[in-house]
């Protein structure tokens, strides 16, 4: 089953941002700190320590669900696919997210979510990420 | 940014509060941070004026390699000092590199004087110069959780700075917080924001660029990623972090103990960074896209009622604050260390001139050139709580005695006598009594920091260096580092950014030209810098090392008066041949 990527230790984050510089050069081709699909923010000041905002892998998906389109769909063991050429930039997933792991990107309008690829995992000097098995549909999947 | 072509200039004006966005291809090949920051002095400020014209600037600049590179997290802040009136540098990480590059500003220049006390948003869609009068006289703790509420957006993306109360009133050893735990701590910048009214300046990373580079960049990036990560090169700076020196420092006689009387303490222990890393490391951070993590937070438990009341305490520490409000205090107990940095922290000033300057004012009470009607309290090597007291008195200028220690120890010293003990090398003195190598480094070095050119490491090696061997070993190693400053990295990662390192960098990011020319370039800097402090008035002839400096024992022994003048004169020497140099 498809892999899902998980903040599984966030207790020893530092803050570097490392695994978002790496999710916008290696998936998106950019340098950015908005077109990364996990989101790590203080909580609360450099006081509070890290959490990492990034999509679950929901199965089913609301943010699938709430695609009007069909560029979102359902991915095995959790999470979505994303299609380019179907998405209207409506946004619709962004309000369906629960966890508000969904980024509407300001210059091209597009959300930004996590695929589960795991190509920031190699980048995080604390493996606080991992790659994790897949989830089990609760419920009936679209 | 660079890659593009050009250099993105923000400039504001706190006269009017407004202003304006400039893209300048013709400053490109000044780099970044020290080089760009000398560059736009030359444009923007005023020699010859006072440090508190109100058309003085604050530059702040990165360079061509932050973000785009690991380390690459620093912030050249250039400024016309007001603790020695000439043209400065003072450099911090934290978040502010990294988000100034996703702001799209390579350099933000604040010129004019508020109206009312101020702060400053900006980003890549946002120029705000807004109300601060809420925020004057807070401390640097609650000015931020204020503006973090009040401005709530762009969380994890923003970059705070701010000053205390010591810049508000415009002490000259007042610095500049970031991010609740880094500093442009030296050389008075923070009494430079004071004096426009400017108590906070909030920076927004909401920009994204597309990558254009081609497959080398990514390569490159996850070789120097690995390198780092996967090897022993960083350890140091991530375990104990610097206070791991405390130890191996005293025991070669180089720790400055109360007041440099002495440069041994049989109680070092206590401030060791192992001492520190066992009792009271909550954990470590680090700046924004640096895979280290050398910034350690202390958490302190503290007692502060009978009836199991506690408060608790979370403050950076590094060896220099370590050195300054511990063992040149002659404080053994790291917890107290750590209420004394929080409450430095709290008011804003520079640690490590704070710490000088109440060592100083110890040794000149013992002395009797001062008495308790100066001080208010009677200091005494060891005893936190007097110190305690005196950095408040520092902050806010109690009295004419606390008004000219805070414009640094040579200035209260030429007043109340005492310049013998003054423990001051161009500023007050870092952390490194290792010999005289140091001394006069530090006393000539472009920021009168122990960064510049590491003397420090000159004095600890077996050989001995005649002056004319060790001038042009400084030379060197401020090549090396004048270049790692335009780009901007920290200076931690100079072992992995070599100069060929650099140059592969700037090629893989679309700047071949500057990567070919780059030593010419960083030699052209270097003159640059050196020629913007010239035109501020410095003379580096003038260099005076205190008799404290002669009298104690070093690495080598104590250090010879002789030696230190003839190195004076080559380094002046050497200095000055930049200044008159043809381009």
């Amino acid at each position: 089953m498809a892999k899902i990527m998980r903040p599984v230790e966030m207790e020893k984050c530092i803050g570097c941002y490392c695994c978002m510089l790496a999710c916008a050069r290696q998936v998106h081709s950019s340098l950015s700190l908005d077109r990364s699909g996990i989101q790590v923010r203080t909580l609360g000041g450099l006081t509070a320590g890290f959490q990492a905002v990034v999509c679950l892998a929901c199965l089913p998906a609301p943010c699938a669900e709430a695609c009007p389109t069909g560029a979102y769909r359902q991915r095995k063991g959790g999470g979505v696919r994303y299609s380019r050429e179907s998405c209207i930039r409506c946004g619709s997933c962004k309000e369906a997210c629960p966890v508000d792991a969904i980024i509407m990107d300001r210059e091209s309008g597009e959300p930004v979510v996590c695929y589960h690829c795991g190509r920031c995992v190699s980048f995080c000097p604390h493996s606080c990420l991992a790659m994790t098995e897949g989830k089990k549909p609760k419920g009936d999947v679209i | 940014m660079l890659s593009h072509g050009y250099v993105r200039i923000m400039e504001v004006n706190l006269d009017n509060g407004k202003g304006r966005v400039i893209k300048r291809e013709d400053l490109v090949n000044h780099l970044g941070g020290s080089g760009l920051a000398a560059a736009l002095y030359q444009e923007y400020g005023l020699p010859e004026e006072s440090p508190f014209h109100p058309d003085q600037p604050l530059i702040f600049a990165i360079g061509p390699l932050n973000a785009l590179f690991p380390l690459m997290s620093k912030v050249v802040l250039g400024f016309k000092s007001p603790y020695n009136g000439y043209y400065a540098e003072t450099h911090a990480g934290g978040r502010m590199g990294t988000i100034m590059r996703f702001a799209d500003i390579d350099a933000l220049v604040i010129r004019g004087k508020a109206k009312r006390p101020s702060y400053l948003v900006a980003g890549s869609r946002e120029i705000n110069v807004k109300d601060a009068r809420h925020l004057w006289g807070l401390d640097t703790t609650l000015t931020a959780r204020l503006i973090r509420q009040k401005e709530a957006r762009a969380h994890g993306k923003r970059s705070i700075l701010r000053i205390g109360v010591s810049g508000e009133n415009l002490v000259k050893i007042a610095g500049i917080n970031v991010d609740t735990f880094r500093h442009f701590g030296r050389l008075g910048a923070g009494a430079l924001m004071g004096s426009k009214f400017l108590k906070a300046i909030m920076l927004i990373g909401d920009a994204s660029f597309d990558l254009d580079f081609g497959p080398s960049y990514k390569k490159l990036y996850k070789r120097l990623f690995q390198d780092l990560v996967g090897s022993d090169l960083m350890t140091k700076y991530h375990g104990l972090g610097t206070t791991g020196n405390v130890l191996p420092l005293e025991k070669m006689k180089s720790l400055p103990v109360k007041n440099m009387q002495a440069t041994t303490f049989p109680e070092a222990e206590g401030i060791s960074g192992e001492y520190f890393a066992d009792n009271l490391l909550l954990r470590q951070v680090a700046c924004t896209g640096c895979p280290i993590g050398c910034i350690h937070i202390g958490l302190l438990r503290e007692k502060f009622g009978e009836e199991h009341e506690y408060c608790y305490r979370q403050v950076s520490y590094d060896h220099e604050p370590v050195f300054a409000m511990g063992s040149m205090l002659g404080i053994s107990r790291a917890e107290e260390v750590i209420t004394l940095l929080d409450r430095v922290e709290k008011y804003g000033l520079d640690v490590i001139s704070t710490g000088v300057a109440l060592a100083w004012a110890t040794e000149a009470l013992e002395k009797e050139l001062i008495s308790k009607e100066e001080t208010l309290v009677p200091y005494k090597f060891g005893s936190s709580k007097e110190y305690l007291e005196g950095i408040r008195y520092l902050s806010e200028g109690t009295n004419e005695f606390y008004r000219l220690l805070g414009e640094g120890v040579s200035a209260a010293a030429s007043n109340y006598g005492g310049e013998d003990f003054a423990c001051v090398l161009g500023q007050e003195m870092a952390g490194y009594a290792t010999g005289p190598i140091f001394f006069v480094s530090q006393a000539m070095g472009f920021r009168h920091s122990h960064l510049d050119t590491a003397g420090y490491q000159l004095d600890q090696m077996p050989e001995e260096f005649t002056p004319e061997r060790a001038v042009e070993l400084l030379e060197e190693e401020e090549r090396q580092r004048v270049l790692l400053t335009s780009m901007v990295a920290c200076l931690f990662a100079r072992k992995l950014y070599t100069p060929e390192v650099l140059q592969e960098a700037l090629e893989a990011v679309g700047l071949k030209e500057q990567g070919k020319s780059l030593e010419e370039l960083g030699e052209g800097i270097r003159r640059l810098r050196w020629r913007v402090k010239f035109s501020t008035g410095f003379k580096p002839e003038k260099t005076v090392i205190p008799r404290r400096f002669t009298e104690i024992v070093n690495v080598k022994g104590v250090s010879s008066k002789e030696y230190m003048k003839d190195l004076i004169k080559l380094y002046s020497r050497s200095i000055n041949n930049l200044r008159d140099q043809e381009k």
